[in-house]
């Protein structure tokens, strides 16, 4: 277990666009790999009565599959981009009133989980609503030998032996959310989430370069 | 802004438009076979092809089943709600429906496997992912193009036994697709005064009436729907007709064209889908390529953590020598606060005092026996009621 092999620690290429839609008032679409995700954020608006909180913003996050209705996995992804929305929002800013999150999948070839949070955060900065930190989100799949993959692909997901997704923040790089499957010992743990620390900061660094291109004179 | 009421005069549209003009329509596919994503001008939709074995319904035992499914995401505009069956929704979906079902354009002859057991149902899903006017139309390109572009496993039946083949084994099948029908949508204006091509969102918050054409490129018109309650001449409906032949042809050559580019790129194994079509060029976009991360230190971080780390403190029951096990009385039988020790770190005191609690309860359920029957006696009106009825067990 000491001698653990990690050698495929690569994050495949990563593409962004941002306000590509007309209608929301931030939206973004964000790929790793072939897996693609397109989020559209609305907000701040009117809040319904039934939904009102009197001293934040509501955070209404909605997951929309390829083929179907939202099912119960769609519903748990919500919950974890939620929390770690709300987590980094500034929402007491907006009191009484509701930020809806529209996440679409494009294509899923693996690591969506973290292409959602990725997507979401792109759109976030795009809506220019205030936040404490950036987020960014990183999966790691332990093979069945003990052999840390980052960023997998959907075939190496389904060989692997355990699945964890974490949302690392910008500021300290602490871990604002994890999401894992299978089992994994305390060791692998420790190590998975070091890796996806390190892997967010090109994450970061990928942010910052498309908001500077963004917001450059020329191209 | 001075309109002329002859249609032939020069109008000006918002986006610049002319009359009959039709915004840029861009059409790409997904890296699935029958994804599609279509832009019309603002106007974003995706359909999604995909195909299950189903039983066949029993009019029709020898014929495969097409179903639509508009759904309207709250992406496309903020007066959309999820999971909820709109009267626009509805309204696009029927019309989905008798553009491509009921033009049988589709054969759905050749989707039946055994007849009156198994046929392949066709799902499209359609998602408007931006509103800006005409989805109609739109999201009509989007299915017919998803829809030539979709491939179904093979399968083959030798008797009772039915084997699909992955796409590995055996090619995917296409669809067979007779003809393409195509939705044209014009929005009319003081009663028909004005006519326009392709209105956009503006546009149709303040037309009148709403006619739309679905034709085929042989000119065959697939299904017409006028709605709005306005009132048309037959010429008016004439004319449309032939600008919607025009567009048809237009749009037909343009999705030839899109399938036929996505083909040979398939063919020469080039990366295709959403994320290979991504604008280059573009300030709102960028692109990173694979990057490695750096893992020097990481072994070390970790294995630090787990050091620094205290060792997590011994549950309290461990202490006790005795073994709890839970006690089962019969099989499938369980019961809360037997067998297993209490391990919430109480005091001895504190068991003793939970001890005498154990001793109170009966005497409470006692006084509560008691009560019952007085109540019952005192209040006539409930006399009758089920709270007569409550037995209580003594422990």
């Amino acid at each position: 277990m000491e001698v653990c092999g990690i050698s495929n620690v690569t994050l495949r290429d990563f593409s962004c666009e941002q306000s590509l839609l007309s209608r929301p008032d931030g939206s973004s679409s964000f790929m790793q790999g072939d897996t693609s995700v397109l989020a559209g954020v609305y907000g701040p608006a009117e809040v319904k009565v039934s939904k009102e909180i009197y001293d934040r913003a509501t955070l209404e996050v909605l997951i929309q599959p390829k083929v179907g209705l939202p099912s119960v996995k769609e519903r748990s992804q919500e919950q974890n981009v939620r929390e770690t929305c709300e987590a980094s929002l500034l929402l007491s800013l907006h009191p009484r009133s509701s930020l809806t999150l529209v996440l679409q999948v494009l294509h899923d070839d693996g690591s969506l989980l973290s292409c959602f949070l990725n997507a979401a955060c792109m759109a976030l900065m795009d809506a220019g609503l205030p936040m404490s930190c950036l987020f960014c989100g990183v999966t790691c799949a332990i093979a069945v030998d003990g052999e840390i993959i980052t960023d997998p692909t959907a075939a190496q997901e389904k060989e692997c032996r355990a699945l964890l997704t974490f949302a690392i923040d910008s500021k300290k790089c602490r871990v604002m959310m994890s999401s894992t499957k299978g089992s994994f010992s305390v060791q692998e743990l420790q190590q998975c989430i070091a890796i996806s620390q390190k892997a967010s900061e090109k994450i970061f660094q990928f942010y910052r370069d498309s908001v500077q291109r963004r917001y450059s004179k020329n191209l | 802004m001075q309109i002329e009421i002859s249609p032939n005069v020069f109008v000006q549209r918002l986006d610049g438009r002319q009359t009959y003009d039709y915004r840029r329509i861009k059409v790409s596919f997904g890296a699935d076979y029958g994804c599609c994503f279509v832009e019309l001008g603002e106007t974003r939709v995706m359909a999604q092809v995909s195909c299950e074995l189903v039983a066949p319904k029993e009019s029709r035992p020898n014929e495969g089943i097409l179903f639509f499914n508009i759904e309207l995401s709250p992406m496309a505009s903020p007066a959309f709600e999820a999971g909820r069956q709109s009267e626009l929704s509805v309204k696009l979906n029927r019309q989905l429906e008798r553009c491509l079902r009921n033009s049988k354009c589709i054969d759905t002859e050749s989707l039946c496997v055994v007849s009156g057991e198994k046929v392949w149902q066709i799902r499209v899903d359609v998602h408007l992912l931006n509103h800006d006017g005409n989805l109609m139309d739109a999201a009509s390109i989007a299915a017919i193009t998803a829809l030539s572009h979709f491939r179904r496993p093979d399968v083959s039946s030798v008797g009772e036994e039915i084997t699909v083949f992955s796409p590995e084994e055996r090619d995917p099948i296409p669809l067979c697709i007779y003809h393409m029908p195509i939705s044209v949508s014009f929005s009319f204006f003081q009663q028909g005064t004005y006519l326009l091509v392709d209105p956009c969102e503006r546009e149709e918050r303040v037309m009148d009436g709403l006619l739309m054409i679905a034709m085929n490129k042989h000119r065959e018109i697939c299904s017409i729907q006028s709605s709005g309650g306005i009132m048309l001449l037959k010429e008016q409906v004439m004319r449309c007709s032939k600008i919607a032949s025009v567009k048809v042809s237009e749009i037909n050559e343009l999705i030839s064209k899109a399938l036929e580019n996505d083909k040979r790129a398939r063919k020469a194994g080039e990366r295709c889908g959403y994320a290979a079509s991504l604008p280059r060029g573009r300030i709102t976009a960028l692109k990173m390529d694979e990057t490695l991360v750096d893992m020097t230190t990481v072994m070390d971080t970790a294995k630090e953590i787990i050091q620094e780390a205290a060792v997590p403190s011994e549950p309290s029951s461990a202490k006790h020598t005795r073994a709890a096990s839970p006690v089962v009385p019969a099989p499938g039988v369980g019961q809360v606060g037997l067998g297993l020790e209490n391990s919430w770190g109480l005091e001895e005191d504190v068991d003793e005092e939970d001890e005498g609690k154990g001793e109170e309860e009966p005497q409470m359920e006692e006084q509560h026996h008691e009560r019952k029957p007085r109540r019952g006696v005192d209040v006539v009106e409930i006399s009758d009621s089920e709270e007569e009825e409550v037995v209580i067990l003594h422990p």
